[in-house]
């Protein structure tokens, strides 16, 4: 059974760790999983000039950013043997230490996953239209540029 | 033509606001960014990608008339 329907992949601020927990739990219906490989990106507190990010704020060109999640969804189901996937980020503010994306990936078997994940996270990077505005904790900001 | 461009992030600030609708008389992308560079000079010191109508383009690319976004760099994850 593979589950290719589009999903809505934005979410307004931080993925709870209890969201992420209940999304694993839905998963014990399906039996013929034998192996899942999540990726949880966290914003980081990265200290540029002495000052620290206390937070990141995503905007997303959001027509293209679903469109593009939505390719990288088919060439992933095109390119590895998955039962399902999920695809979560943040829009909005989310603070230092909270989760701002989460990627979940379900086979039959374990090899599959770890290489399937690391594409989709890859893929995500590289070609959604998603903007950070890196805040620090005076309110001054600059904008992140993944590399 | 009329066409529509949207603003993200930092290019959103130089050009303090997100979207606008321009009268365009020309066929290339490349003239729509000469128009937008001489409105908004700050914009020749940015770095930034132009969609047409939701996929990369080139300054070569002709214009279609629709919607055109221009994105700095992608930050996502």
């Amino acid at each position: 059974m593979t589950d290719k329907k589009p999903k809505s992949v934005f979410k307004q601020g931080a993925i709870s760790s209890e969201f992420i927990g209940e999304s694993i739990a839905k998963h014990q219906t399906k039996t013929s999983i034998g192996a899942h490989n999540i990726f949880l990106g966290q914003v980081r507190a990265d200290v540029i000039d002495g000052k620290a990010v206390a937070a990141i704020e995503y905007t997303a060109y959001e027509d293209m950013a679903n469109q593009k999640f939505s390719e990288i969804r088919e060439a992933t189901f095109d390119k590895f043997e998955l039962t399902c996937m999920h695809i979560y980020h943040s829009l909005g503010i989310v603070k230092a230490g909270e989760i701002c994306l989460f990627v979940f990936v379900s086979s039959p078997r374990r090899k599959v996953v770890f290489e399937a994940l690391e594409y989709i996270v890859e893929e995500i990077k590289a070609h959604v239209p998603v903007f950070g505005k890196e805040i620090f904790e005076d309110d001054s900001h600059q904008w992140k540029v993944n590399n | 033509m009329r066409i529509t461009i949207k603003y993200f992030g930092l290019i959103a600030e130089v050009t303090q606001c997100e979207e606008e609708t321009i009268q365009f008389s020309g066929h290339l992308i490349s003239e729509v960014l000469e128009i937008l560079h001489s409105k908004y000079t700050e914009l020749k010191n940015k770095n930034f990608q132009v969609a047409q109508n939701q996929e990369l383009v080139f300054l070569e690319t002709r214009v279609t008339g629709q919607e055109l976004a221009l994105l700095p760099p992608f930050a996502g994850g």
